[in-house]
């Protein structure tokens, strides 16, 4: 056995004495280029002047920001395409995945036909088609398409009533916030007398009566809560509303409609995963349908369901890299490419974007086992 | 004496045999399936009405530029795609030489048919033509500069054959590599296996593009002044190393499945590591992850489109290299290109998707599963 350990050992050290000469070799040879070719190195970048501007900015931004602003103008670009993606993918891969198990004929078909194509063509495919073969290709502003004079689609993106919250908001907010805390004592209540005596009492009307009592309230001391700023044709373009950038809306759709394919197949897998015995032991017990769908089915495929699908996020948010290619300002495409370009510090530029993508994906993978270990069954090893 | 003779058996009613009875379960068996069976087959209809319409009755199909394909209505521009097929196929190759594509092609079908056909025979002989010969002749052929061949730049290959070549090399290197990496991080020794969790983990924690990038920047930068690769080499080590880190995941699965009586087993018999890998672990382990490895195929595949970002034109570079000419600028040739390589890529990720599966059905053990 000592033999055998010497053995490893030494392979060991050798492994990573390679390694560290691989190393310093790089490193050597990073430093000699970069000497040669007159590049700085170093963080101090961050914070110089930009100097270009960026089309889609959810905070402050202009081109005398800094470098730094303009990875986090990236960042905040990346997380909102990404969330929504996965809000919408999961809807969608939710429906398609049940639809998938359907016993109507059709249904099922159709979404086998969706699953097929969508997952079978790139993404990068799908984000130029939607971005260059159909939002550029509408009519220009002046001839833009209209849906009841309020939202326009035109080939410079969806311009669209702004919401606009009045003071008035705040009562309502309020309002909603009384009827939080009340569900939740309401809820304990219920629980506390199901334990003590056995009864079984409906939460939800006495919640829906105080819901509607505080927002009644809160209706006549503030009135109407918002306003709307409805877009006009002015000029070359549309003044007021909110725009949102046809890379936007390209890149959302083509990451949401290309991951719900593969949602859908995890959803199925998942529910096909339980075993049929459950559904039948559910129904000796006299459970109806949809209570034995929500107590015993659902719960037992979220266990299947929840590790792929934290995959599928997580190669959502790194495939919204690929806005890169339709010039949507995610981090990639402002830090990694037009930062790049400006100052030339591959190194230090690359690496900062792998590690926000690394440190991103090790969040959602967190998140995601959080509530996995939650939902696990009580007493099974992982 | 008159024999009894059984009368004929009534015909099943028929609301239980055929369409009717085949409808009324599968369409309309209550009146939420009818509802949805309805809104179903009106979405459908509409869908083939507009896929049908553009692809073919407002289509053009014959012409030599724009002009073809500026009707009042009009569908896909196909003469588009007739006119720049052979970039499509071949890139920047010169038009003399693209023989040699075809023989490349040609010569790897040859290998790879009776490959994937379980029941003939030579699989041993095979692998050494297709893993031994064939990159070579492929390199030489595709190349040139030697025999006799000019020399084409690789600056000039483009479209399916760029593809073809990345995709093909991606998965030719990740699957030797992504085993090492799985038995790596299942291994004994410390050292080596934090390096192979780290790799893994790092890869599969960035997006490709970032890798690309780096093999674009900033890899000239690691390596000695005057040393530099080939673009498409520095993708191609990219793209392998990318999908090798998935591809381990994929492998350590079916590795963490085989049970530990097989181990003590080979052991048991005298058999060593790389044995006991080899002829026990491996062979099982492959098999239970087959559609794993097929799905880290076709990903890569699809993946293969990226190279565009860096500046090489696969064939979704090419079709969007082409739509800058002036000649065939119609409001329609961007979807007629991007249907066209859509189409391609759908073919052969749905190809590697069913063969997935009838390769799983043909290896699998379990007899009471057909």
């Amino acid at each position: 056995m000592s033999k055998l350990l010497h053995r490893d050992v030494l392979l060991q050290a050798l492994v990573l004495g390679a390694l560290v000469l691989a190393m310093v070799w790089l490193v050597a040879n990073v430093q000699s280029n970069l000497e040669r070719q007159n590049i700085n190195s170093g963080f101090s970048f961050l914070s110089e002047r930009a100097g270009f501007g960026i089309n889609q900015t959810l905070i402050e931004y202009s081109e005398d920001s800094s470098f730094a602003r303009v990875l986090t103008v990236g960042l905040l670009n990346t997380l909102v395409v990404s969330v929504l993606g996965i809000g919408l993918a999961t809807v969608l891969g939710f429906v398609l995945g049940v639809a998938r198990l359907s016993r109507n004929w059709l249904v099922n078909k159709t979404a086998m036909i969706y699953v097929e194509i969508f997952r079978n063509v790139p993404l990068l495919l799908q984000i130029m088609f939607w971005y260059f073969g159909v939002l550029r290709n509408l009519p220009s502003p002046r001839e833009a398409v209209s849906l009841g004079d309020a939202v326009f689609l035109s080939n410079r993106g969806i311009v669209a009533p702004a919401l606009e919250m009045t003071a008035a908001a705040w009562w309502y907010g309020a309002a909603l916030a009384v009827s939080g805390v009340a569900y939740f004592w309401l809820r304990r209540r219920a629980q506390f007398l199901r334990l003590a005596d056995g009864t079984a009492q409906s939460i939800w009307r006495p919640l829906a009566m105080i819901a509607m009592a505080s927002l009644a309230f809160a209706a006549l001391l503030g009135g109407v809560p918002f306003s709307f700023d409805i877009p006009a044709f002015k000029g070359f373009n549309f003044r007021g509303g909110i725009t949102v950038i046809p890379e936007f809306v390209a890149l959302l759709l083509a990451l949401s409609l290309y991951t719900a394919a593969f949602i859908a197949e995890i959803v199925r897998a998942g529910i096909q995963s339980v075993a049929k015995g459950q559904r039948e032991a559910a129904a000796a017990l006299g459970l109806p349908d949809n209570t034995a769908l929500r107590l015993v089915v659902i719960p037992q495929a979220l266990r299947v369901i929840i590790p792929p699908l934290t995959s599928q996020y997580l190669n959502l948010t790194k495939n919204s890299s690929l806005a890169v290619a339709i010039a949507y300002p995610d981090i990639v495409s402002v830090f990694a490419g037009t930062t790049l370009t400006q100052v030339g510090q591959a190194v230090e530029i690359i690496f900062i974007t792998m590690m926000i993508y690394l440190t991103l994906s090790l969040l959602t993978s967190f998140a995601m086992n959080r509530y996995n270990a939650r939902i696990a069954v009580v007493g099974h090893k992982s | 004496m008159s024999s009894w003779t059984p009368t004929a058996p009534r015909p099943a009613p028929s609301n239980t045999v055929g369409f009717v009875a085949w409808a009324r379960a599968n369409l309309f068996a209550t009146k939420l399936d009818t509802a949805l069976t309805l809104l179903a087959f009106t979405l459908v209809v509409y869908v083939i009405e507009v896929i049908f319409g553009w692809a073919i009755i407002d289509a053009s199909f014959t012409g030599d530029d724009r002009t073809a394909c500026l009707k009042e209505v009009q569908g896909a521009c196909w003469p588009f795609i007739e006119a720049k097929f052979g970039q499509f196929i071949y890139g920047r190759y010169p038009g003399a030489e693209r023989w040699r594509v075809d023989l490349v092609f040609l010569s790897g079908l040859i290998g790879l048919i009776p490959m994937l056909m379980p029941n003939v025979g030579f699989k041993r002989a095979n692998m050494v033509y297709l893993l031994g010969f064939y990159p070579i002749f492929a390199f030489i052929m595709l190349n040139g500069g030697m025999l006799g061949l000019a020399t084409v730049d690789t600056t000039d290959w483009g479209g399916l054959l760029v593809t073809l070549v990345v995709a093909i090399t991606g998965i030719v290197a990740s699957l030797p590599l992504g085993i090492l990496l799985a038995l790596g991080r299942r291994s004994d020794l410390p050292i080596v296996r934090a390096l192979c969790i780290g790799f893994i983990e790092i890869f599969r924690g960035v997006p490709l593009i970032t890798v690309l990038f780096m093999a674009s920047v900033m890899l000239p930068l690691f390596l000695p002044d005057g040393v530099n690769f080939d673009k498409l080499v520095r993708c191609l080590i990219g793209v392998a190393l990318f999908s090798s880190a998935y591809m381990a995941e994929v492998v350590r699965g079916g590795l963490q499945a085989i049970p530990k009586g097989q181990y003590e087993a080979a052991a048991a018999l005298g058999l060593g590591y790389w044995k006991t890998t080899r002829l026990i672990i491996l062979p099982q382990a492959l098999k239970l992850v087959i559609p794993g490895i097929v799905n880290t195929f076709i990903g890569l595949f699809k993946d293969t489109t990226l190279v565009l970002i860096v500046g090489l034109f696969d064939l979704l570079g090419i079709v969007q290299l082409h739509f800058t000419d002036a000649s065939w600028a119609t409001p329609e040739t961007h979807i007629t290109g991007y249907v066209f390589a859509g189409a391609v890529f759908w073919l052969f990720c749905f190809a590697m998707s069913r063969y997935s599966i009838f390769m799983e059905n043909h290896l699998s053990t379990d007899r009471t599963s057909s």
